[in-house]
Order: C-alpha cells, then structure tokens, then sequence
C-alpha cells in the first residue's frame, strides 16, 4: 500500500505547490539581505525534485518556506490548494504536523532519545492512541531498514542510520511532501548513495520529494534540477534518465568496517 | 499533546538531568519544610503560651463584695456585707458558662506548731479551689467536700509556712494551731512563686471557707467567689450570667449600680495570644522568603534549560508542535519540580517538626492547614516562574530555535 493511498486527499489534479513571485528579505543588523528575488515554480503530485546552487543562493531559505519554518516577505506559496503565507503560527505548525516531512542535515534527532521516541515525535502533537502511534513509528523505522534498531540511542546509530531515522520521522505522518535539506552532506559517498536509495524507494510508493544539495552527483539520483543562482531560478530541467541507487551501490567499492573484517 | 505524555516527557527531561533537578527542587524542598516547621514551632508555641497562661487561671473571675458608702466616704472594694454562701451556690447551678465555684473567707492571724510560729493569712475555700487556681498538692490531700461541708478542723500549708513552722519534719498528719483552734494538716501545696506584684503566694494557709467563717472570723459573709469560666473564651459570657444573676437576687434596680465587682485576668490571655500569633506570622513570613527564593531557583534552572534545548524545541516545532505544546511541556516540568519538592518539603517539615519536638522538648504542631498551604504555594510558585520560561520557549520562531548552536 503507498503512502499516497493512506492519505487519500481529495485534490489529485491541480499541482501540488504553486509557488508564485515568492520574495525573502532579512535584516542582518544594518544591512537588508535579498536572500530571493522572485521565485516561480510549480511542484506535480509524485515529483522528486533536486534543488541546487551554490551557498548563499537562497535555496535553502526556499526549503524552509516550503518546510513552513519561515514566512515569505512577499509572494503566494500555496500547497495542496492552502494559501500557506497567510496562515497563523499555529496553523503552520499544523500544516508542518500533517503535510510536510523535513530532513536535515544534521539529522536533528532528540539525544537520549530512543530512535523509537524520535519517530513517534511528530504523532505527539495529534491526536492519536499510544498504541497507534507505536506501530506507525514502528512501521515507519521498518521501511527505513531499521526495523531492528528501535531502541538504540542516536549516539549508538552511525551517522546513515541516523539519517535514516529522521527520514522515517519525516515519513510517520504520511505526508503531503518530504523536504529534505542537504540530506547526503554530513554521510560518506556510500552512504550517501544509500540514503538517496531510500528516497528513490519511497518516490516510487509516490511520495513527492524535495531535496536541496550542491552536489551534482547527488543531484543525479532525482528526476528534476532546479538550479538557484542569487535568489532566482536560473534554470529548471528535468532529468530523463536518473541513477538508479540500488545499482550505483552495487559497483561502489565496499570500504567500511565490514572489509576491514 | 496528551497530559499524560506531556508528564512522561517532563519526567524524562528531569531524570536526564538528575543532580540539577534535585538541587532546583532543593531550594522548594526546603522553602516548604521550613515554613511547615515555622508554623508548627510558631502553633506550638502559641499553645504552650495559651497553656502556661491557663495554668495561672487566666478563665478565673474573681467577684468582690462592692465597696460601702458611709456620709460620702467609701471605704474601698470587699468592704460591704453583699456575697453569702447562697449566691455562691446560685452561681454553681444558674451559671452555665461557670465551671467552678469557691466561696473566699480570709482570716489573719499566727500559726502555731510546737515552738514555732508564723504569721500568715489563712484562706477559707471550697474544696474546689485547686482546680480553679490550676493548683496542686505536693504532699498529702486537700479537703473534701465532706470536709467543708462539716467546718472540719483541717488545713493545708503552703510551702513557705510548711518551711517555717517544719522545718525538718514533715507537717502532714500534724496538728497545728490557727489563732484558738487546733487543726490537722492534711496536706501541703506545691510551689507557686511569687505573683505579678512580688507577693509571696506560697505565705499562705488554705482551709474550708466554713471553718474559716464560723471558727475563725465569725463573720457571716464572703470576702469573694472564685469562679472559673469553662473555657478562657466563655470569661466574658461568665461575666455577662453572674453579674445578671447577682443583680437580680440582690434586687438592685435597673438604675443603681452593681453591689458588688467582677474582676478577671483576659487581657493578659489576650496579649499574650497576640504575641504568639505575630510570633509564628513573623517566623512563616521568614519562611515564606526561602520558599520564594527556591521559586526563583526553578525560574533560573527553567531559563537555562530553555536556552539549553533550543534546539529540541525547534525540531518538536519543525515536527508540528505549536506554542501551546512547548509551553506546556516547560511549565509541566517546572510544575513536576515544584510539586515533588513541596511533597518532599512536607515530609521534610513534618518530619522536622516532630524531631524538634522530641529532641528539642518544645511543643510543635503540624496542622493540615500550615501543609496545605505549603503545598499550594509550591504549586503556585512553579506556575508562576515557570510560565515566564516556557513562554519564552513557545515564542520562538522555528527556524532561528533550529538553527540555534
């Protein structure tokens, strides 16, 4: 069963997020910061997007207004048919609960914190049975791969598997969309590949992704580049012919501990 | 959020830090235990006063004949020929704010024992005399009511005539010799000490006010009644019976005065009652300020787990916490502090009270009241500053809490 069916929202046809003329200022001290000038852009139901761009872009204060984090200057950001730039504070928190998953790059889970507890943070703020919300977590920490680490700490994961578990966090409230900024760049090359494995994984059970990095190879595992330069789009393509992860891992040479055995 | 998680996670954020949860509760704990056992020692005190005071006969009134008018010179209080055994026994059985009743006879005169003698003043009293004045026997027995009743020729000492006139033998079973007549002694008072004015309380010979009156003065009316109200809060309503008795069975009119004067001890009991009572509001008060300073612990402790935990809070928000849920989760927390350590704090002071109680021999009491307003003065406190805290937290913005280092 998709994540898509278990939601079975009603607004299949129109695009996902609509994005449009969306401005982003700040204020850093006496100088006023132009971090986007103008975004445009439409994301389809089932899209695995690559943003990218060099540091300073703006991409990354993009994801966090896609992500709910942060409020636009100016613009329309408008996701499953709700105009987002309009809401309250706590009406974002609900859209960020139920429609919007967020991976970080530095993982961001809760230390001290079984991988379990970490997974099952997000049904904490809806309403939900103490049983229900373990075996979604469960479930969830089970399409990761992680099936048998539910008890381990952070600090007993590697750095993968903790990736891995703020992905199924991400994943737990089966989201509208899975954000994820610069997921690969604190991991090694091969897992790195690994984790884009699981996104593939999960673009194919439908579920739209969005992923912000600077590396092209990276990149090369979704199926649409967008590429931000000074807070604009300066161009927007689609890639054809993906890598295909589980192939990728399998030339990648095995450099771990397990060769060291 | 439900509550009960809310709970579980407080509780885990405190046990991840234990020693520091402790030492925050520290300052509670003790802020608690200090004003239950401020209380208590201020209660006990209080009651140990009220006690001593009751054992001078504080509920005692004392009624005096009025004083006699002659051509315009009066001759002073106890003068006039007003009281009589028979208003005396009115007031026993008419009174019912009355607990006891003594009619007074005084006689002067030398005690004689063998080659010694002593002047003193001997007492007439009815055989109740000793409960009224909170006073007791240290040897022998005081007389019966059999006693009064027959004019028996018995008398008790106080210790200051029993040292005069037996020096070294006891006076029990001795026959003395009051002004003509011969009487037993039965029994010795314990010591009293001197009064207020410096008198010597324990000069004195207590026998029945009717041996007094027939054998001694010859004199057929009563020098005062003693009477003890029930409770030292009934003197004035014992006041308010016996005057309104003694009017009507001396058939004085409306418009005349009183033949007689009610004196009694209350605002001695009074002051002395307000005193301790300043005294334990005084002693919670100083209380009340270590209990504040331990909220202000909570508030601090609360502060720097606020700013320790940015980032949590800004990964539950990115998650879909809003404000309200961060807010609670700190000020819970802050609660779960100040609510175990007042638990902790009660167990604390009462335990303390009772250890001070016993070691110390001073009387302390704990009263349900003194707990729980301790208690919900924790609770209290850690609502009040743990809210500046955790409201501070559920105002953060998302994306400035995550990206916090």
């Amino acid at each position: 069963m998709s994540a898509l069916a278990d939601r079975g929202e009603p607004q299949r046809n129109g695009p996902l997020i609509q994005i449009s003329h969306l401005v982003k200022n700040y204020q850093l001290g006496e100088v006023e910061v132009h971090a986007l000038r103008g975004i445009s852009l439409d994301v389809q139901h089932g899209e695995f997007v690559a943003i990218m761009g060099a540091s300073g872009s703006g991409k990354s204060t993009f994801m966090n207004i896609l992500g709910c984090l942060d409020i636009p200057t100016k613009g329309t950001y408008i996701l499953e048919d709700i105009d987002v730039s309009k809401l309250t504070r706590d009406e974002l928190a609900h859209i960020r609960n139920s429609k919007i998953g967020f991976v970080f790059q530095g993982f961001n889970l809760l230390s001290r914190t079984s991988a379990l507890e970490n997974v099952e943070l997000p049904l904490l703020y809806c309403a939900m049975t103490n049983t229900e919300r373990y075996n979604r977590a469960v479930s969830a920490l089970d399409k990761v791969g992680l099936a048998d680490r539910v008890h381990h700490f952070p600090n007993q994961l590697s750095g993968g598997q903790q990736q891995r578990v703020a992905i199924a966090r991400a994943l737990v409230n089966n989201p509208s969309i899975v954000l994820a900024d610069e997921p690969t760049g604190n991991l090694d090359s091969r897992t790195s590949v690994e984790v884009m494995g699981i996104f593939q994984e999960l673009n194919r059970q439908g579920i739209t992704i969005i992923i912000v990095t600077h590396e092209p190879d990276i990149a090369q595992f979704t199926r649409r580049h967008i590429v931000f330069r000074d807070g604009k789009v300066r161009s927007d393509k689609l890639n054809p012919v993906p890598r295909v992860a589980s192939e990728v891992l399998k030339e990648m040479p095995v450099i771990d501990e397990e060769a060291e055995e | 959020m439900k509550t009960l998680n809310i709970l579980r996670s407080a509780f885990r954020a405190l046990r991840r830090n234990k020693m520091r949860s402790f030492l925050t509760m520290l300052g509670i704990i003790i802020g608690v235990a200090a004003v239950i056992a401020m209380l208590a020692i201020g209660q006990g005190a209080e009651y140990s006063v009220k006690q001593q005071i009751a054992s001078l006969g504080t509920n005692v009134l004392i009624v005096f004949p009025g004083s006699q008018q002659q051509g315009g010179i009066r001759v002073g209080a106890g003068s006039m020929t007003t009281l009589t055994e028979a208003d005396a026994a009115a007031i026993e059985k008419e009174c019912p704010a009355v607990a006891y009743v003594s009619p007074g006879a005084r006689s002067g005169g030398q005690a004689v024992a063998g080659n010694l003698n002593w002047g003193t003043s001997i007492e007439g009293t009815g055989a109740n005399y000793l409960e009224i004045r909170k006073w007791t026997i240290e040897y022998g027995e005081f007389y019966s009511e059999q006693d009064v009743k027959g004019a028996a020729k018995v008398c008790v000492l106080g210790q200051t005539v029993a040292d005069n006139l037996f020096p070294e033998s006891s006076p029990v079973g001795q026959t003395i010799r009051l002004r003509n007549m011969p009487a037993k002694v039965i029994g010795v008072l314990s010591k009293k000490g001197q009064n207020a004015m410096g008198q010597d309380q324990d000069d004195i010979i207590l026998a029945p006010y009717t041996t007094v009156l027939r054998r001694l003065s010859h004199f057929p009316y009563l020098r005062q009644i003693t009477v003890s109200a029930t409770s030292p809060t009934s003197i004035a309503e014992a006041e308010r019976q016996i005057r309104e008795l003694l009017r009507m069975r001396h058939k004085i009119e409306s418009y005349e005065q009183d033949d007689f004067t009610i004196r009694n001890q209350s605002d001695l009991a009074e002051t002395a009652t307000a005193t301790t009572e300043i005294l334990t509001i005084l002693l919670a008060s100083i209380a009340g300020v270590s209990l504040l300073v331990g909220g202000i612990g909570i508030m601090n402790i609360m502060l720097v787990s606020v700013t320790e935990r940015t980032r949590e809070i800004g990964i539950r928000m990115s998650v879909g916490a809003r404000g309200r849920d961060i807010l609670s989760q700190f000020l819970i927390e802050a609660l779960v502090l100040s609510l175990l350590g007042g638990i902790l704090g009660i167990a604390l002071g009462v335990g303390g009270s009772l250890a001070i109680a016993k070691l110390a021999k001073w009387p302390t009491i704990v009263t349900a009241f003194s707990i729980i307003l301790s208690f919900g003065f924790s609770i209290a406190i850690g609502l009040f500053f743990g809210f500046y805290p955790a409201r501070k937290a559920a105002l953060l913005n998302p994306i400035d809490a995550l990206r916090y280092e």
